[in-house]
């Protein structure tokens, strides 16, 4: 199962697309119950395309919550077009999601 | 001696295959890129980190073109504070967010393209109550705007 909701609403010809992502996003920073430090883990780059084109991309680091959220709002953006979201953490592991606008 | 030189020959050709398969990985953002987004990153005070990301450049301050929404006066929990950053500058390039008080101020970097509003959400970590700080950056001029948000429970571990 893919780690990437997406969720896209049509508003005054406009697109909002909204994301889901389910990632621990570990700081290194944080203990387990034992007291030792759980390793950092967390996505340092996610980005948005439409229709094969970049549009947004986002730089991030461990201050980002867990399971992280974003919505962004694309301007136009017709029925039937692409949306894809891809990310890649810092330990190389990556996904990505491609969704059509409805 | 001709099989020890054989392998020496083997390991060389694999590590520069390695180096070479690692550079066309990361295309889409050079080394020296890399190195500088996991430098801005990594910085500890924030004055640190404004100095390394804009370099001196005059920020203006307090612009009312640049509105927060959903960030709470109060976060009870610091693991989850949702912002939303609304411009209504035209041109809108980048969206820095920081958290002045967080071991590494700098939480998020958005880059967009002029398809996109400058209309960004996000969920924030935050250690304890500190000042949240979001820049724009419209026609290379760079806009700043801070609002206080209180904690709770910290979110960023100890």
């Amino acid at each position: 199962m893919s780690s990437i909701k997406i969720r896209t609403k049509r508003l005054d010809g406009n697109t909002q697309i909204r994301t889901l992502i389910t990632h621990p996003m570990e700081n290194g920073r944080h203990k387990n119950k034992l007291g030792e430090l759980i390793p950092a883990h967390f996505i340092q780059e996610l980005w948005v395309e439409h229709n094969k084109n970049k549009i947004v991309n986002c730089n991030m680091a461990g201050s980002i919550s867990k399971n992280p959220y974003f919505d962004f709002l694309l301007k136009g953006g017709e029925v039937g077009d692409t949306v894809t979201i891809s990310w890649i953490d810092n330990l190389g592991e990556t996904d990505s999601k491609e969704h059509i606008i409805k | 001696m001709l099989n020890s030189r054989r392998k020496f020959l083997t390991s060389i050709c694999s590590v520069a295959a390695y180096s070479l398969s690692l550079a066309t990985g990361l295309a889409h953002a050079s080394l020296e890129n890399v190195q500088w987004l996991n430098k801005s990153f990594s910085l500890s005070p924030y004055d640190e980190t404004i100095e390394h990301l804009f370099k001196g450049a005059k920020l203006i301050d307090n612009h009312n073109k640049i509105k927060f929404e959903r960030l709470p006066h109060v976060a009870e929990n610091g693991a989850i504070v949702p912002i939303k950053i609304i411009s209504s500058f035209k041109n809108v390039t980048k969206i820095y967010i920081f958290v002045e008080k967080n071991p590494h101020p700098l939480s998020a970097e958005f880059n967009l393209s002029p398809s996109v509003a400058a209309e960004v959400s996000a969920r924030l970590r935050m250690a304890k109550t500190s000042a949240v700080t979001v820049i724009v950056e419209a026609d290379g001029k760079f806009y700043r705007k801070t609002k206080k948000v209180k904690v709770a429970i910290g979110g960023c571990g100890g």
